[in-house]
């Protein structure tokens, strides 16, 4: 269990900098303000306070500007006169500005940016925190964090050092890393001289790569993620799990030992695992018998504590474990793996079909059914016509009408979409191109982004060889290849690219995924001399992931370290799951 | 042999002065020096002649000349004056020359007699006329005092952040005063003046009496007041014939001299010899000049720092050694080389003979991408002097895409603004391109612009959706973009509009857009969904509950639920719900019901298209086994080790498993063999395997 880091895998940089250095700034500009006696969170309802100043701590969001509006003019109106601060994080954006002016208040607040981009939610793991991202960018074509991104890289790079090899797929990938390297040569000078501490940077797009995102997690801590939800690195465990009457808020990182043993597993491990660590901890608990008066001091003065927190740990890993496997199989979790793995490998697409209209019929989760109609979508190129009808309107019926926009939203994204009837591959890729240069057409990025955005997952799944072939039983508890993520039945692709492209030091010799990937415009690498550049820190690999990243990824990466003495690095603009992933895209009656 | 001495005259007891000819003056001068304005600027920098007309009686008819002139009196700008009468005349510490007119409008012109920019003294002015000005220095910069006819002062303690502060009143003041002067004292301004035998001191808020300590008795008015240059001591002349030396704080008296001449001076100043500590007081009359010395005292000069010399060199033009002397002290380039080619190249595109591209050549030749060199300040420059073509091309050579802008938008090229914003990356400096275009063109040209640049267009819709709903729907339209026309009115079918009737409009409007962007599938689902609303409004007034808004499954469970069974299957029918969804629905709402009666009854009203295993799952779902059993003997084969198991039959679970001789049914039935009763069924599967494993 548990596989130790390779001795000679290299040192993580320390990054509770980056929250040392936000947590400096946020107490400069509160500091500004006079005693900031309570904090509220931002909601839509009048806030209560009787202070003389309030100071709001907001993403910049034209919705929050319209509600801070509507609390200043609630002021005026009643005559009162107080100070407003708002703080914008991590940037304020000019439109957020315009909506103060137009709604008439803009000289009765004073602005401020925070600028906190990157939170160390672990110690390999550095989050934005803006989920947003995944739907402004992949979906409403908005760049604006683009520019967060690339401040956030350059942050990095002023404080660990140049980043010398890197590469990146995708079009935001290559737009935040240009934008990126041009702060560098603006603010050339800062980063010169210095030794690289990181030697690899990978940036990639969320969007060459939904599969792996809509798959069910069976990774510990991807699993935990799917069934409570993880926000900021901790989890709510409810009575259910906690079996006492009382929710408990349980941060989850590295330092719980617990955890960071079991985080990584294949489900199937974790239970075997936890019991047997019960029983050693009962055998330390019991060595107190036959202790004499000055042992006992010492075992309480030394050891209780330690094992008193570890039990408390497993007690609570143990009773989400029961949670899970009670939810899991009261939902026929078997039946569910067993189609998304066959939608995996391709084959038995009627039954899966006839599989999700069921689950569509019975109502059973609005946000599953859609992502197993996407994950079926895109594996096949697809819905073949009759189905793409039939699925959306027993979906409508079950659901609800607003959904229409729903589905507007994922094919405009390319989660799914209607394979076009008669239409060979190639009789589509030359309406693509001639689109493409068809610069007066104005509707040509939704026209583009629908029909460009073919996935061919089948063909790159064959090219990468993402499904394993196994003969006998694949050994969950002693994992061969990243594959054991999901059971051993597919290698998440994302990881499968960033494996492939590390070996080469390039994308040489991947053209044809490339071309698969709709990315041809969007692979680059870049490597500057490595003279500086110590073996330790080449070992270092930052991934960067635009539009969010899965723990299921996370666990394959580490995996894929531990295997060749890597040690990777996770800036995500925040985490993500298929249900994340869903929500975003779909429409709800406000 | 030469007496070292000779040429030494004694001042007072202990002192000695010499007068000798450092240099003389190049100047032809046509004018009386006493007939004009004159300024020199401080640290030997450049002098002004203005000759003053006005002085006289009747105005001249010929236009008076400004002549600017380098400390050695080498011509630097001639040029006519054309505007009004002007009473006082001052260089700032950037060496630009202020004139203050009577109407209150101070001119700023350069050291080469460029025009820059003006300003006023305010409103009040303009029907008082400015009797009188100071330009005086202070750490913030240079600043201007005015007396008006009035006899009230207005100051602004820095022109080049013009605040206007207009002083209180001096009662009783019904003349101009003797004489007055500037004062700087714990960083503000304040003006020290002199009415009769009484000196005030104003600052923006009062004024208040001060005397001077020490002052011998007798004195019935102060003919000339002086202020050293560092604002630390002051000098006043006396009607009786006095001169009060002491602090400018009127704290402390440094030395009183009697001098016996009572005519007032024509002028006194501080002066004093560089790193001397002993100060003194000049006074000159018409015809006699008299230096009246202190004791000693420490004072500190303020050097001129090298930036600064860089830029006194830099504006005289010198380019070639200001850059040796950068060089020669190896300053960094952006503060050094950069920045005095910089400066240049804002005075090489000033020369209107040279051609754009000749200019522009000639400024990237030199300049190249030198670190610290702002192309964008290069063509701000051109711009300001009517050269935007010239402005365009610098700008080219621009690296910061971002930085050309603004120059861009003052030069009202906003579709290139909007370009090179967006290559900039920054969508902050998009948005703000977009509202000028919006303000700057017609809607229509507007739109147009956007539809050519999708990463604008999605930024603008963006604020749309939250800010501006109605432009929103005009870029559709303006696009023929009636999928998202539709979708838009979707959304305003349960967003915006509350009535019934609004809703069914607004969903009508959406199905016609679908129908439009061949989207048959969506204007066919619109259409159903306005046929539901309307029957979910009849239904609520008809059974009353809450039907609006329920999705068609839920509209139809809820008719179950309400024991509106012929509603449920009328509207089952008019929407044609699918057999398999409706025996779920039925399944699950009869069993919400527990009504086993009409569940058995519905089981049996045709062959189940779901099977029967769903049948036995919900039953037991709802802790019914009995009823549960009734269906487990129904469920087909395949599923039927499932169904029994699910009910707790396990042995008769494992007797169908092996009939069926399959593996995994096996397995399945052992996995649940956990009670004490099942072991007997455990050892027959193991048997079963085991005789399979034979064959």
């Amino acid at each position: 269990m548990a596989f130790p880091h390779r001795p000679d895998a290299p040192e993580l940089p320390d990054f509770s900098m980056l929250k040392r250095l936000a947590r400096d700034q946020l107490i400069y500009l509160l500091e500004q303000q006079h005693e900031v006696d309570k904090l509220y969170k931002v909601e839509n309802k009048p806030a209560l306070s009787s202070n003389e100043q309030l100071c709001f701590l907001v993403r910049p969001r034209i919705k929050n500007m319209r509600y801070i509006a509507n609390l200043v003019n609630a002021d005026k109106l009643a005559g009162r006169t107080r100070k407003y601060k708002v703080i914008f994080s991590p940037q304020k954006f000019y439109a957020c500005e315009m909506v103060l002016e137009e709604e008439g208040i803009y000289g009765d607040v004073s602005c401020d940016e925070w600028a906190f981009s990157l939170l160390p939610l672990d110690v390999d793991l550095l989050s934005m925190e803006l989920p947003e991202f995944f739907r402004d960018y992949f979906l409403e074509g908005d760049q604006r964090w683009i520019n967060t991104v690339a401040q956030a890289l350059h942050l990095l790079s002023t404080l660990y050092g140049p980043f010398p090899n890197s590469y990146g797929i995708g079009r935001c990938a290559k737009m935040s890393y240009e934008l990126w390297r041009k702060l560098e040569e603006e603010e050339d000078g800062e980063t010169k001289g210095r030794r690289p501490e990181i030697g690899h940077t990978f940036l990639l797009d969320r969007d060459t790569d939904f599969v792996t995102a809509l798959c069910s997690q069976v990774v510990y801590e991807g699993l935990v993620d799917d069934t409570f939800r993880i926000k900021c690195g901790s989890v709510d465990f409810g009575p259910e799990v906690t079996s006492s009457d009382k929710s408990l808020k349980v941060l989850l990182n590295a330092e719980d030992k617990v955890f960071s043993e079991i985080r990584n597993e294949h489900f199937s491990n974790v239970f075997g695992f936890l019991s047997q660590k019960a029983r050693n901890l009962q055998a330390q608990y019991d060595r107190r018998r036959g202790m004499d008066i000055k042992q006992m001091k010492n075992f309480v003065s030394q050891e209780l504590k330690g094992l008193k927190q570890e039990h408390r740990l497993l007690s609570l890993h143990i009773g989400a474990c029961e949670s899970i496997m009670k939810k899991k199989t009261k939902q026929d979790f078997q039946e569910l793996i067993k189609t998304e793995h066959a939608l995996l490998e391709g084959f038995s697409i009627r039954e899966s079909t006839s599989y999700i209209e069921e689950h569509i019929d019975r109502q059973v989760s609005p946000i599953e059914s859609l992502r197993l109609m996407c994950l079926l979508s895109i594996t096949e190129n697809g819905l073949i016509p009759k189905d793409y009808r039939s699925l959306k309107t027993q979906y409508l019926q079950s659901y609800g009408p607003e959904h229409l926009l729903t589905f507007s939203n994922l094919r405009r994204a390319g989660l799914l979409t209607e394979q076009a009837p008669g239409d060979t591959l190639t009789a589509v890729e030359s309406k693509v191109s001639k689109l493409v240069t068809d610069k007066a057409a104005g509707k040509i990025t939704d026209a583009f982004s629908s029909l460009a955005k073919r996935s061919n997952f089948r063909a790159i799944s064959k090219k990468l060889n993402l499904i394993p072939r196994v003969d006998g039983e694949y050994d969950l508890k002693v994992p061969r290849d990243m594959a054991y993520v999901f059971s051993g039945a597919y290698v998440p692709l994302s990881c499968r690219i960033i494996e492939q492209v590390l070996e080469r030091r390039s994308w040489q010799g991947l053209d044809e995924v490339v071309r698969l990937l709709n990315c041809s415009e969007f692979a680059f690498t870049d490597m500057t001399k490595e003279d500086k550049a110590s073996s330790e820190s080449l070992r270092l690999i930052l991934v960067v992931f635009l539009g969010g990243c899965t723990f299921s990824e996370i666990s394959a990466l580490r995996f894929l370290g531990r295997e060749k003495g890597y040690r990777f690095i996770f800036l995500t603009t925040a985490v993500t799951n298929s249900a994340r992933l869903m929500e975003a895209m779909s429409e709800v009656k406000a | 042999m030469d007496c070292y001495t000779a040429n030494w005259n004694p001042l007072g007891d202990s002192a000695f002065y010499r007068k000798y000819e450092l240099y003389s003056m190049d100047w032809d001068l046509k004018e009386e020096l006493r007939d004009c304005l004159v300024a020199a600027a401080p640290y030997g920098g450049p002098i002004a002649l203005l000759r003053n007309p006005w002085q006289k009686e009747k105005a001249a008819s010929v236009r008076p000349v400004l002549d600017i002139y380098s400390a050695s009196g080498m011509p630097l700008a001639s040029l006519l004056w054309k505007s009004g009468p002007v009473v006082s005349l001052g260089w700032s510490a950037e060496e630009e020359l202020l004139c203050v007119q009577e109407d209150g409008a101070v001119l700023v012109y350069g050291l080469h007699g460029d025009f820059r920019r003006h300003f006023s003294m305010g409103n009040e002015v303009l029907q008082n006329r400015v009797l009188d000005a100071r330009i005086f220095h202070t750490e913030f910069g240079s600043g201007v005092a005015i007396l008006t006819g009035a006899h009230r002062f207005t100051l602004s303690a820095n022109v080049g952040d013009l605040k206007l502060r207009r002083m209180p009143e001096v009662p009783g003041l019904q003349s101009a005063p003797s004489c007055w002067t500037t004062l700087c004292q714990d960083r503000v301004a304040h003006i020290l003046l002199a009415v009769g035998p009484d000196l005030y001191l104003l600052d923006h808020a009062a004024c208040s009496a001060v005397t001077p300590p020490g002052l011998a008795p007798g004195v019935s008015s102060f003919l000339q007041m002086a202020v050293s240059f560092t604002y630390r001591h002051l000098a006043l002349f006396t009607d009786t014939g006095y001169i009060w030396m002491g602090t400018a704080s009127l704290k402390e008296k440094l030395c009183e001299f009697n001098c016996n001449i009572r005519a007032p001076p024509k002028q006194m100043v501080w002066c004093s010899r560089p790193r001397s500590k002993e100060r003194a007081v000049v006074v000159a009359w018409e015809r006699r000049l008299m230096v009246v010395g202190d004791a000693p005292e420490s004072i500190q000069y303020k050097q001129l720092t090298i930036q600064v010399l860089l830029d006194r060199l830099v504006l005289r033009r010198l380019y070639p050694l200001a850059i040796q002397i950068c060089e020669y002290l190896r300053l960094p380039e952006v503060q050094g080389v950069s920045r005095i080619l910089a400066h240049w190249a804002c005075y090489k595109v000033q020369q209107k003979d040279v051609s754009d591209e000749d200019v522009a050549r000639a400024i990237n030749q030199k300049l190249g991408d030198t670190p610290g060199v702002s192309y964008s300040d290069i063509a701000a420059r051109a711009y300001g002097c009517g050269r935007t073509e010239l402005a365009i091309k610098l700008l080219e050579y621009e690296p910061r895409s971002g930085e050309q802008v603004p120059l861009l938008l003052k030069m009202k090229r906003s579709k290139l603004a909007l370009s090179k914003a967006i290559e900039s990356g920054d969508t902050d400096l998009v948005f703000t391109v977009l509202l000028h275009l919006k303000n700057e063109l017609n809607r229509g040209d507007f739109f147009m612009t956007l539809r050519n640049q999708p990463m604008a267009l999605s930024l603008y819709r963006q604020f749309c959706k939250h800010q501006e709903l109605e432009t929103l729907k005009d870029l559709y339209n303006q696009d023929d973009n009636h999928q998202e026309l539709g979708s838009f009115h979707i959304r305003a079918s349960y967003a915006a509009e509350e009535r019934i009737e609004g809703r069914v409009a607004a969903l009508q409007t959406a199905a016609d857009a679908f129908y439009k962007a061949k989207n048959e599938f969506a204007a066919k689902a619109t259409e159903d969904q306005m046929r539901l609303l309307r029957l979910q409004r009849r239904l609520e007034d008809e059974l009353g509950g809450r039907f609006l808004d329920l999705s068609l499954h839920n509209t139809v469970t809820t008719l179950i639920l309400g024991g509106h069974n012929k509603r449920a299957e009328q509207l089952a029918r008019d929407f044609r719900i699918p057999d398999k969804r409706l025996w779920w629905l039925k399944l699950t709402a009869l069993a919400d019901l527990e009504d086993w009666e009409e569940l058995e009854k519905f089981s049996k009203s045709k062959k189940s298209p779901i099977g029967y295993l769903p049948f036995v799952e919900i039953c037991m779902k709802q802790h019914n086994k009995y009823e549960a059993k009734k269906y487990a003997s129904r469920v087909g084969p395949e599923q039927k080790v499932k169904a029994l198991l699910l009910v707790g039959e396990v042995a008769q679970a494992a007797d169908v498993a092996i009939e069926h001789r399959n593996e995994a049914e096996l397995s399945l039935v052992l996995s649940h063999c956990t009670g004490a009763t099942d072991g007997a069924t455990a050892d027959k599967i193991q048997r079963a395997r085991a005789q399979a494993q034979k064959k």
